[in-house]
């Protein structure tokens, strides 16, 4: 019924630094809605700096160049603004809120969403919130710990994603979920993501180890070596970096690239 | 005031800062003088030992220097000179709401009082500058032998009790400001409970300034007889003036065998309020006083609620939180005396400081070197929000003899710049993330509230906060 918006979130020649440290230079990605794409990358190449820029850390300066989100523009607004707007970044190190306990902290960011004046619905809530939980095997007693407090790197990595799935963002960036995981937790972690696949989502998965790719198929695959992408492919491609390593493809594609 | 150098502070506190006009019947003037004490002594008909009880006050009051040599210079601020001392539309409380004139009822209607009372309240006392407005307690207490009435009523009809206590928890000469009180103290709550008597809701307390250039000096004494358990709470604004107003209550608490008293206070003073109080209970054998002080408002609070455990197995606790916002600081704490065996205290104290606002915490635990099988807890956690706050912690703990057991916690945090970004993801806007960062550091504190408190806390929370970002 209203005109068409670009189902994507495009990414297009970013530029940014932190100080006076460039560190992206020129980075282009589409990620339409209903697709998985994975960016890989050596340690130091800029992943999660990405992630944070899209987000709107206030550490970084965007210097040109635009992120929009199904057509707008999202540089200009504060994180919450962005947030509300659809996007949703699952940090690789999620912080602790101590005394905030987690079934309170999704509550005000739902309600953070609602219009003013109109307040959540406490047993809607809750039955919702006790369903997404047993779909990611979150133990019940969960909502009613501190936000990340004493938990172990599982349990935070599952606590984003049963954020996400609360949440139903419109873009999910996920910065190194895997990290910190045992394989019995990465399969748990995975599990969540994918059950939340689907056409109303695009997903970005940042990752150093093509193992999470194993559980998370992506549909597509970028390398990103010193602020940009150098280089796209299907899952092989995944496959290939990790048998290979990432020195070829930056001779190939890289900057000093012949 | 003559001499205020603070910025001014404009924080909104909606609740409170409202003010209609409203007819005078008894003033005793700018300033204090014995001419003034006489002028209160007659008005409320005090019988002879109130008056020279409240000559001897002044006396003290004159004689003692202000505390500047260890407190803040703000207090130099203070020009007693232009202080109105009393201030009444009437010495007596009415009963029935429907009695209460229309100018005072309407403040007290806004501020939700009556509400409160039908909904979960024993009894209560408003008090509108230097009188109570209103006194009632329900009949199904009152029958219970519960007296509930204002100080003035107290000393009157019950001087067996009231005599017995008044002024031995905390003399006149404690303080400079103890002393000021009880040259000029008025209006207050006096309250009796019979033993065994177990008051199952709360009796409250409601404390309003409406005039300005004014002090208010209620006066408060409760007795829990042996085996009487009672919450007491007390609530207070006042709206915004020009110029400074000033708050000196004396509140004391007598918990005999095996009695419980627990007193909270949510104080939310406008923040040209000189908030200088002085509180101390006396806990017989077995009995337990405990202190729930929360400071969000006012200009300059101090404040360190007592215990003094005279007989063996009694308890006091304090459990304290304290807001400095904007120009505001917040010196609060507890003094505990361990004055017998097997005697247990605990202080669990938590201030949060934003912008220019400072918190200072004072601790006072002593243990004399005679007696065995003592215990004293302290936490002592500071919150920081933003770089020019300002956290002092001054514990003071005289721990003598053998097999008495003292523990000290302080930590001091900040909320980081990473924790509002990671809020902030999650679509809180910043001041959301603030006061829900806030109210997680007091949660372990805030449930120890009656419900209705704790959301009137956090609501209380939510604006301070609102105020302070961007």
């Amino acid at each position: 019924m209203s005109a068409p918006t670009t189902s994507t979130l495009s990414i297009r020649d970013l530029h940014a630094s932190i100080g006076d440290k460039p560190i992206l230079k020129g980075l282009s990605l589409e990620i339409p809605k209903g697709e998985v794409h994975a960016i890989m990358g050596k340690n130091g190449a800029g992943k999660s700096t990405l992630a944070k820029i899209m987000a709107g850390h206030p550490d970084y300066t965007v210097t040109s160049g635009d992120v929009l989100l199904d057509g707008e523009s999202i540089l200009g607004m504060e994180p919450d603004v962005r947030a509300r707007l659809g996007l949703f970044l699952a940090f690789q190190y999620p912080m602790e809120i101590p005394g905030v306990t987690i079934a309170n902290f999704i509550r005000a960011a739902l309600q953070a969403r609602l219009p003013q004046g109109e307040e959540l619905e406490a047993t809607e809530y809750y039955a919702k919130l006790y369903a997404k939980m047993d779909a990611l095997s979150v133990p019940r007693n969960f909502t009613s710990r501190s936000v990340n407090e004493g938990f172990s790197g599982g349990e935070k990595k599952r606590c984003e994603i049963l954020q996400m799935a609360m949440l139903e963002p419109s873009y999910a960036v996920l910065d190194e979920t895997d990290s910190g995981l045992d394989i019995d937790a990465l399969k748990i972690v995975s599990a969540g993501v994918n059950a939340l696949r689907g056409p109303s989502i695009g997903m970005l998965v940042i990752t150093h180890y093509q193992r999470l790719l194993d559980y998370i198929v992506p549909d597509k695959v970028h390398v990103m070596s010193e602020g940009r992408i150098i280089h796209s492919g299907d899952k092989e491609l995944a496959l290939k970096l990790e048998a290979e390593g990432y020195d070829w493809v930056e001779k190939e594609f890289g900057k000093n690239a012949a | 005031m003559s001499t205020e150098t603070k910025p001014d502070i404009d924080i909104d506190r909606s609740v409170g800062d409202f003010r209609y006009d409203v007819d005078y019947a008894f003033d005793a003037g700018v300033g204090l003088s014995e001419a003034t004490i006489d002028y209160i002594c007659d008005v409320k008909g005090d019988p002879d030992w109130v008056r020279a009880f409240r000559k001897e006050g002044y006396r003290k009051f004159l004689e003692k220097p202000m505390p500047t040599h260890w407190a803040t210079k703000d207090l130099e601020n203070i020009v007693f000179e232009n202080i109105r001392y009393y201030l009444s539309q009437g010495q007596v409380p009415k009963r029935s709401w429907d009695d209460v004139p229309e100018d005072v009822k309407r403040t007290f209607e806004r501020l939700g009082i009556p509400e409160q009372e039908r909904k979960f309240l024993a009894g209560v006392e408003a008090q509108f500058d230097s009188e109570a407005a209103y006194s009632n307690i329900k009949a199904a207490v009152g029958e219970q032998g519960v007296i509930f009435v204002g100080s003035a009523e107290g000393l009157k009809e019950h001087p067996e009790i009231f005599k017995k206590w008044f002024g031995k928890v905390i003399p006149s000469g404690d303080n400079k400001f103890s002393a000021l009180n009880s040259a000029v103290f008025s209006g207050g709550s006096f309250i009796y409970v019979p033993p065994g008597v177990k008051v199952s809701h709360p009796l409250q307390a409601y404390f309003r300034i409406n005039a300005q250039n004014f002090g208010q000096f209620e006066r408060t004494l409760i007795i829990a007889d042996e085996g009487a358990e009672l919450t007491y709470m007390e609530g207070c604004t006042a709206p915004k003036f020009e110029t400074a107003t000033l708050h000196s209550a004396v509140v004391e608490l007598v918990a005999m065998k095996g009695a419980k008293i627990q007193y909270i206070t949510v104080q939310n003073w406008s923040s040209n309020v000189f908030n200088l109080v002085t509180k101390r209970g006396i806990a017989h054998e077995n009995a337990e006083v405990k202190w729930i002080d929360c400071n969000i408002g006012s200009r300059l609070t101090m404040k360190y609620p007592g215990v003094v455990m005279k007989e063996k197995g009694a308890r006091g606790e304090v459990v304290s939180i304290a807001l400095a916002g904007d120009g505001q600081h917040q010196d609060t704490g507890a003094k505990m005396i361990h004055a017998a065996d097997n005697t247990t205290s605990n202080i669990i104290s938590k201030s949060i400081s934003l912008g220019s606002g400072r918190s200072t915490y004072r601790g006072m635990v002593h243990v004399p070197k005679h007696l065995k099988g003592c215990k004293n807890n302290t936490e002592c956690d500071a919150l920081l929000i933003n770089t020019h706050s300002r956290t002092d912690t001054y514990p003071a703990i005289s721990v003598r003899g053998q097999g008495n057991a003292v523990q000290h916690e302080a930590s001091v945090s900040q909320i980081s710049s990473e924790q509002i970004f990671y809020m902030q993801q999650r679509g809180l806007s910043e001041a959301a993330a603030m006061s829900l960062a806030v109210n997680g550091f007091v949660n372990d504190l805030v449930q120890q509230f009656p419900m209705e408190y704790s959301v009137e806390l956090k609501r209380l929370i939510d604006l301070e906060m609102e105020g302070s970002v961007g």
